[in-house]
Formats: structure tokens, C-alpha cells, sequence
């Protein structure tokens, strides 16, 4: 910790800061706890689908209060969460419906509370889709001006999207796992009338590989999604073994030491699921390195490296792992699971080959989710922003300490929110969630 | 003998010369490494092994029980039970053929084998008299008698006793014992030297190739041998002074193993165990042998494994060229070649009592993948490092491919075993 650093987090120092405005961040609702004021159902139109979700999901809701007057209504005590279902919503007047629904939820939300607006993607007409887009100004404009660590997030649905489709993605929004999910949009579609259960050990029972596993992000998915109750097959490369070690016998998973830019790297964990014998579910791609140099310096070497461990490693194992031939290979009704980076969706100086990396997995999920559809298999990403590392320690205080208040929870995330958002596209439930790019940034004021 | 006992596979540290990376690490922090790389490498966290089996040459007095509180320390079930055992150089082999037969007689299902050592860390004792004054003063009841004995102790009763690895019946140091043999069979510098080199160049390749990704964990930031000398060349190595047998000796720093420290481990189960819990299978133990030589009555002091490989091969019915491959522990170059000259030696192996001479070996079966020269010698660790090492080529080879396995321990002993790949 440098000086500045010490000062700056000192008491003295504290007191100073937050003088000047400097203000300490929110404390965030974190792991699977719901909201501890009331849930709030509103809705624009007649739809059900909110509604039923929330009974799938086992939570009693309250009517909402509705801005009539000039006086500013309120509620009488914080609520924990407004879940609007907006899935008929086609006019500019029924947007004034949403704002009277908006306007006493955002004064009267708790700490850690949740505005969460239900929508539908498929919609026919010129003002129809306007309005939809315009659900998207709102839900970023609602998170930017929530305070006290309460998010917003806007969830596309489809005509045939059912109570059992959305139920794992709401389940997650409303409950701690999101912390640091705001201000986002993706979508949920529909995949098939079959019974979900959202349950506390989703992952029960099921394999699943989580590279680059040692530490940092990595180490918290393996220990997320065993705490969920998966069976981790931890890989990372040889030299960091000893910490992979540490985790997969904290998690009582397996350690692979694997280096997966190797050509055989995919016919290596193949055969590590096969001698298993209880199948593949998920492969989480968390590998990845920096390389950072301004353009002007990047020489093909550095270009190289980086494509190499974060994109292509990836695609060669997909391949491996996807053929129905391969002993070992993914289960259908899998889970591929890719690391983008904000870096990659909004750039980031210095970081031209990593942010085509990561803009790359953010396509490549994209590209392969509706070829993999038929097969049940689900393939997203998640995209992080500036999160607590070890490796984000080791940018200078001043920069890190923007970074960290560059979003609109003004603070660092933590692995765990990372790992969180993995686990639940991990869950059997999240079947109708495929081919998104959901990023856990607090809603960094960089990015798409 | 109802159960066939498999090696499953290994872990171990990365070796490293004493007093280099690992000279604040104790017997127990590397066992304790070595044991938690092999849990994680087959999932074995929060399981109760059948046994466990370690030891160590050099060992504090208050590593009494070193295995056992390694386990403790381990992420393997606190109900594991484990003991020390201590068969010189030939540890790791010694606690390897020791669960293996428990295993084979149904007495346990699976166990780990090892071994460990620090020359880092090595135990320094007291001199004799000092040590006995100190007794007689706390035993003693008035402060007069407490205080009498140290009227006895002279200055030279209090420099340390170090640990050494001198023959108590001949006074001679290993390296001292060998230079004998070295010179009675005729080994020449430069056959010890191409050996050390050939190590060196085989170890390298095999790192280069990833061979060792699923036999080693790193350990304090090194993750590769750390003695391995990829670059170095018969040349080099002729450069070096002699350290044995005079100034006309022929064995150096270079073609002799290094002081070392390191932990190896082994995870050995019946095939019935592999096959329920879902896990790999490299090879067999097929059979194993100790003998010892009179080298107080002037045998040769390190030669102790021939008359055990030939007792052991005559009794498997075997001949040497039924062996894909050969390990013989590289306690210093000139043993690997006097054990392959013995072996091929008719009154030799007769004067062991065996019927004839075991044999010659293509030279493209031995240590394949470099031996203790390279690799380091971290005392009873070496033979945990040999079995899964073999056990992976011999796998790698084929089924029935067939390994030999020969060791050279203090005393005059020498430990030996078969495996086979399944």
C-alpha cells in the first residue's frame, strides 16, 4: 500500500474525502438472500408472466403504489424490490403507466434493492419497438440514479417465454447473486414446457471444467459453483499448481495441470471427464492473460499470446468437447460459459489485442448459441469490469481508486459477483438463456 | 495374495539443491505439499486413505511421528492413519512394496506411499558428552549436583554434531565407498560423465514435453527440478575437479547427485478400489526385493541390488530382456555402470549365489526420462519419485509393457521391484 494509499484510507484521511464528497460506497446484498423490504409487483397491460414467476419462485408480492397527483406519493416503509411486467407494453401512453409505477419505487427502494422491468423483444410496429427501446433509456437512466447499492435491470422475453423459463434469471436479479449486475439488459427466450426447480444446489451432481481456476476470479468460480454443489475440475497451467491445488482440495474437486494453448489440450480434459464417468455439463473458459502495450508497441508476439490463451485456446477445446465422438465431451443440455471484458465492448487504451479477445468470445457466443440450440446447449459470457484481483491490486492507487468509482455502485466488484453470474447461467433452470453477454460492472460508465 | 495392487499415480514437489528454495521448508511442509498435490490431482479431499507410508533419512527427533502429522496437515481425512518408515535411499520404494502388500492382502484398499528429506533442514545434534552432561544435570536434584557435570565439558564437546552419511562400520562417506567400487570395476571419467549428461538431456526433454504436468506440483514458486542442468555437456562436466578418490579420482560434483531436498508420493489401491472410485490405472507392482551385501566385510558398499534383482527375477521367472524399461537410481553415474557391469558379470552374480549373470540391457531402456543426477536425490523421496514416473512410461508403452525398478541404499542394501502396465 503506498502512502497515498495509507493516508487515504486512514480515519483522518476518510474524514477529509468524504468532505469533499468522496463518499463511502454502498454495502451490496450479496450471495442468495432475497430483499428484505416487500416485493412490489406492477404492471403495464394485463400480462402474467412476472406474476407467475414470482410464485414459482415462492415470493408473496404487494401492490404497488401509483403516482396519480401532484403530491410525490410514498411507500410507508422501504420496499425491497419493484419487478414491473411490461410485457405488454406497445404505446408511448402506457410508458407514463411505467414512469407512475417508477417514480414512488426508485424514492422508496432499501439499500440492495431491486428495480427490475419485464419486457418483450418481439413486438410488431413502428412505435411499438420504439417504446421497447425506450425501456432501455429508462432502465440505465433508473440504475444510474438508484442509490445505496440498489440496481436496476431490464429482462427481454419472447412471445413464448413461460414462468418456468424466466424463473431462474428473476430468482437470481432479485436475490444477492446480482450485487454488481446494473443497468443491464439480456434477454431470456423459451426452451421447451419442461419442470425447473430453483434450489440452492442447482448444480448438484453435474461436472464442470472452470479454467485458469488458481485464483482470483477463477478460484471464486470454483468455489461458487461448489457451493452450488458442482463437481469442479479445476485446470490452470503447471507453474501455478500449487495454488490450484489449494483450491480443488477446498472444493473438493480435481486439479488439472494444463497448459490449454496445447494442441491436445481438449482431448487431455476429454479424457479426465471420461475416467470420471458422470458426464460434462459445463465449461467455464476463465483463462485468459494481459499483454498491454499501446498500439504503437504491440508486436506480433504480444498480438499472438493474447488471441492465443483467451480466443483460440477456447474455440480448439469447444471443438473437442462438442464433438458427439469425443469420450467426455459435453452433455447435451450443457453450458459453455466465455470471460468478454467491458475492455472489450467499450476499449480500452493499451489493450488492443486483449479487448479483440474479448470482444471475440462476446461474438463467438453469439455465433454459436443458435447452432448449439438443438443440442440444449446453452452458450453466454459474461463480461467483468473492474473487479478486486490480485492483478487489479497492482494498478496505482489513484487510477484504481477512479476505476473503482467509474460506476454507478461506485465501487469495485468481488469474484464472487463474477462467479455468481456464471453459476446462474450454469443452473439448469437458466435453460432459456442463451447466446447474451451479461456484464457485472456495476454499470461502469465505459461500455455498450 | 488375493488382490492386485496398482499404482493409480504420483505427485511430488519439484527437487532443489540444499539450502536453495527450499531451505526454510521443513520435512513436514514438503510431505504435507507433496500429499495435498496428489488429493487434488484424484479428488481425494476429505477422504480416509487405508494407510499412509512416509519417511525420512534425516529427521528431527520431534518428527517422531512425520507421516502422521503430515496427513493431519494434508487435505486428506484426519481419520487416515500413517507411519514412518525408514529404509535409507530406499525409502520411497520401501513404503511403495509396504502398502502395496497390505494392499495385496486385502488389509487396506488404497494407501499413498512416500518419502521426504531436507538436507536444508537436516537435524544437528549435540556431542555425545555434552548431550550426556545435560541428561545427568536435569536429572539431578540439588543445584550443586545440577551443576557439577559442566565442570566436565570441554570446549571441543560443544561444537554440533552434523548429520553425515558416513557407514558407522567403516567410517567412509557414500561418495568414499563408491570411489572404491568406481576404481575396482574400472569405470572411466568419461563414462560417468556422458551418463550425467545423457541425465541431464533426458530430464529437460522430459519437462520440455509436459511429460511431468501430471507427476509434479510446484512448491515456493518453482516449478520445475531445480538442479536440472538442461545446457550442460560431456565437456563442461570434464572441466570439473574430481571430489572422491583423490586427485586421480574420476567422480566430480557433476557425475555424483547433489545434496537435495524435495518430497515424492505415491497413490497405490487394489484394481477393484481404481475401478469403483473411477480412477486411472498405470501399472501393476508385480513383485519387489531387499537385499544387502557385507560391505564392513569389504563388498562393494552399493551394490546391494543385484543380488536382489537376480533373487527377484529368478523367482518371477523373468530374464532381463523381458524389461521395456530399466530404472537404476543414479546415486552417483559410476553406480548405474558398475550395476549394469555386475550385471553382466558371470563369477559376480554366481558369488551372490545366482545361477548365472542377469544379463545386459539395451542402453535405450535406461532411466529414459533422466534419474537423480538430474533430477536431485532428496534421500527416501527418490524412490516415490521413480514408481509413478515408470508406471506412466510403462502405461504410455502399453499393456504388459514391463519395468524394473533398482535401488541403492546405505548399509549395503538394495531395493528392487517389478511393475507392469495394466
Amino acid at each position: 500500500m503506498s502512502a497515498l494509499e495509507k493516508a487515504f484510507t486512514s480515519a483522518p484521511g476518510r474524514a477529509i474525502s468524504r468532505k469533499a464528497g468522496l463518499k463511502d460506497p454502498p454495502r451490496l446484498r450479496r450471495g442468495r438472500s432475497w430483499p428484505a423490504g416487500a416485493i412490489v409487483l406492477g404492471t403495464v397491460g394485463h400480462g402474467s408472466l412476472v406474476a407467475d414467476t414470482l410464485t414459482l419462485l415462492g415470493r408473496t408480492v404487494e401492490s404497488p403504489v401509483v403516482d396519480a397527483g401532484d403530491d410525490a406519493p410514498g411507500y410507508g416503509s422501504k420496499i425491497g424490490a419493484l419487478v414491473v411486467d411490461a410485457t405488454e407494453l406497445r404505446t408511448i401512453d402506457q410508458l407514463e403507466t411505467l414512469r407512475a409505477l417508477l417514480r414512488p419505487a426508485v424514492r422508496g427502494i432499501e439499500g440492495a434493492g431491486r428495480i427490475v422491468i419485464v419486457a418483450r423483444e418481439d413486438v410488431d410496429g413502428w412505435e411499438a419497438a420504439s417504446v421497447a427501446r425506450a425501456l432501455d433509456g429508462i432502465n440505465r437512466t433508473v440504475a444510474k440514479e438508484l442509490r445505496g447499492g440498489a440496481t436496476s435491470t431490464l429482462l427481454w422475453t419472447t412471445g413464448d417465454t413461460v414462468s418456468s423459463d424466466l424463473m431462474s434469471t428473476l430468482g437470481f436479479v432479485l436475490q444477492g447473486r446480482s450485487a454488481f449486475v446494473d443497468g443491464q439488459a439480456w434477454h431470456v427466450g423459451h426452451a421447451g414446457d419442461v419442470h425447473r426447480e430453483f434450489t440452492a444446489a442447482p448444480l448438484a451432481g453435474r461436472t464442470v471444467i472452470v479454467t485458469g481456476a488458481a485464483r482470483g476470479i477463477g478460484a471464486a468460480i470454483a468455489r461458487t459453483i461448489a457451493r452450488d454443489g458442482a463437481d469442479v475440475i479445476a485446470v490452470d497451467i503447471p507453474p501455478a499448481g500449487e495454488a490450484l491445488a489449494a483450491v480443488a482440495n477446498e472444493v473438493g474437486g480435481v486439479a488439472v495441470q494444463l497448459d490449454i494453448t496445447k494442441p491436445d489440450a481438449g482431448r487431455v480434459l476429454a479424457e479426465v471427464v471420461a475416467q470420471r464417468g458422470k458426464g460434462l455439463h459445463g465449461v467455464v473458459h476463465n483463462a485468459g492473460i494481459t499483454r498491454d502495450k499501446m498500439l504503437v508497441n504491440t508486436d506480433a508476439a504480444r498480438w499472438a499470446s493474447v488471441l492465443e490463451v483467451n480466443l483460440a485456446a477456447q474455440l480448439r477445446i469447444n471443438d473437442v468437447l462438442l464433438d458427439p465422438e469425443t469420450d467426455g465431451g459435453l452433455d447435451d443440455g450443457g453450458r459453455l460459459i466465455g470471460i468478454a471484458s467491458t475492455s472489450g465492448l467499450a476499449g480500452n487504451k493499451g489493450q488492443t489485442n486483449y479487448a479483440a479477445s474479448k470482444a471475440g468470445v462476446a461474438g463467438l457466443v453469439q455465433a454459436m448459441a443458435p447452432d448449439l440450440s438443438a443440442r440444449d446447449i446453452t452458450v453466454n459470457a459474461v463480461a467483468p469490469g473492474f473487479i478486486e484481483t490480485e492483478m487489479t491490486g497492482k494498478i496505482p492507487f489513484v487510477q484504481r481508486e477512479i476505476f473503482r468509482r467509474s460506476n454507478s455502485l461506485t465501487q469495485g466488484g468481488r469474484p464472487v459477483d463474477v462467479a455468481e453470474t456464471i453459476a446462474y447461467l450454469l443452473d439448469p433452470a437458466s435453460q432459456a438463456v442463451t447466446g447474451q453477454v451479461v456484464r457485472v460492472c456495476g454499470q461502469n460508465l465505459v461500455g455498450a | 495374495m488375493s488382490h492386485n495392487a496398482v499404482v493409480i499415480g504420483g505427485n511430488r514437489i519439484p527437487f532443489a539443491k540444499s539450502n536453495g528454495p527450499y531451505s526454510e521448508a521443513t520435512n513436514h511442509d514438503m510431505l504435507t505439499a507433496a500429499l495435498d498435490g496428489l488429493v487434488a490431482r484424484f479428488g481425494l479431499s476429505g477422504m480416509r486413505m487405508g494407510e499412509v507410508a512416509a519417511g525420512a533419512v534425516l529427521k528431527h527427533p520431534s518428527d517422531f511421528n512425520l507421516t502422521r502429522e503430515a496427513v493431519l496437515s494434508s487435505a486428506l481425512s484426519a481419520d487416515t492413519p500413517a507411519c514412518d518408515l525408514q529404509q535409507a535411499c530406499g525409502t520411497g520404494l520401501e513404503t511403495t512394496i509396504y502398502i502395496a502388500n497390505k494392499i495385496a492382502l486385502g488389509q487396506i484398499e488404497v494407501g499413498i506411499s512416500g518419502g521426504v528429506d531436507s538436507t536444508s533442514d537436516a537435524p544437528i545434534t549435540l556431542s555425545d558428552p555434552l548431550r550426556r552432561t545435560l541428561l545427568k544435570a536435569s536429572s539431578a536434584r540439588s543445584f550443586p549436583d545440577r551443576v557439577k557435570p559442566f565442570t566436565k565439558v570441554r570446549p571441543r564437546h560443544l561444537s554440533p554434531k552434523a548429520p553425515s552419511v558416513t557407514e558407522p562400520r567403516t567410517g567412509l562417506s557414500m561418495g568414499e565407498h563408491q570411489a572404491l567400487t568406481t576404481e575396482s570395476w574400472g569405470i572411466t571419467r568419461e563414462e560417468q560423465d556422458a551418463i550425467a549428461a545423457a541425465s541431464h538431456h533426458k530430464l529437460a526433454q522430459a519437462w520440455e514435453s509436459g511429460f511431468f504436468d501430471d507427476l509434479v506440483t510446484p512448491y515456493l514458486g518453482v516449478a520445475r527440478d531445480a538442479i536440472l542442468r538442461p545446457d550442460t555437456s560431456v565437456e563442461k562436466l570434464a572441466k570439473l575437479k574430481p571430489v572422491f578418490g583423490g586427485p586421480q579420482g574420476t567422480m566430480t560434483a557433476g557425475n555424483s547427485t547433489a545434496l537435495s531436498d524435495g518430497a515424492a508420493t505415491v497413490l497405490i489401491a487394489s484394481e477393484e478400489w481404481a475401478a469403483e472410485h473411477r480412477q486411472p490405472v498405470l501399472a501393476r507392482i508385480i513383485d519387489a526385493e531387499v537385499a544387502a551385501v557385507d560391505h564392513p566385510g569389504g563388498a562393494d558398499l552399493l551394490l546391494g541390488p543385484v543380488a536382489a534383482t537376480g533373487r527377484m527375477l529368478a523367482r518371477q521367472g523373468l530374464s532381463i530382456g523381458d524389461f521395456d524399461l530399466v530404472e537404476i537410481h543414479e546415486a552417483f553415474a559410476s553406480t548405474v555402470a558398475t550395476t549394469l557391469k555386475a550385471w553382466a558379470d558371470e563369477d559376480y552374480c554366481r558369488g551372490l549365489g545366482l545361477d548365472g549373470a542377469i544379463g545386459t540391457i539395451d542402453p535405450s531402456v535406461l532411466n529414459v526420462t533422466g534419474s537423480s543426477l538430474a533430477a536431485g536425490h532428496p534421500f527416501a523421496a527418490t524412490g516415490a519419485r521413480i514408481v509413478p514416473t515408470l508406471a506412466k512410461l510403462l502405461q504410455e508403452r502399453g499393456k504388459g509393457s514391463r519395468g524394473l525398478i533398482s535401488m541403492c541404499a546405505a548399509g549395503g542394501q538394495g531395493v528392487v521391484a517389478i511393475l507392469e502396465a495394466v
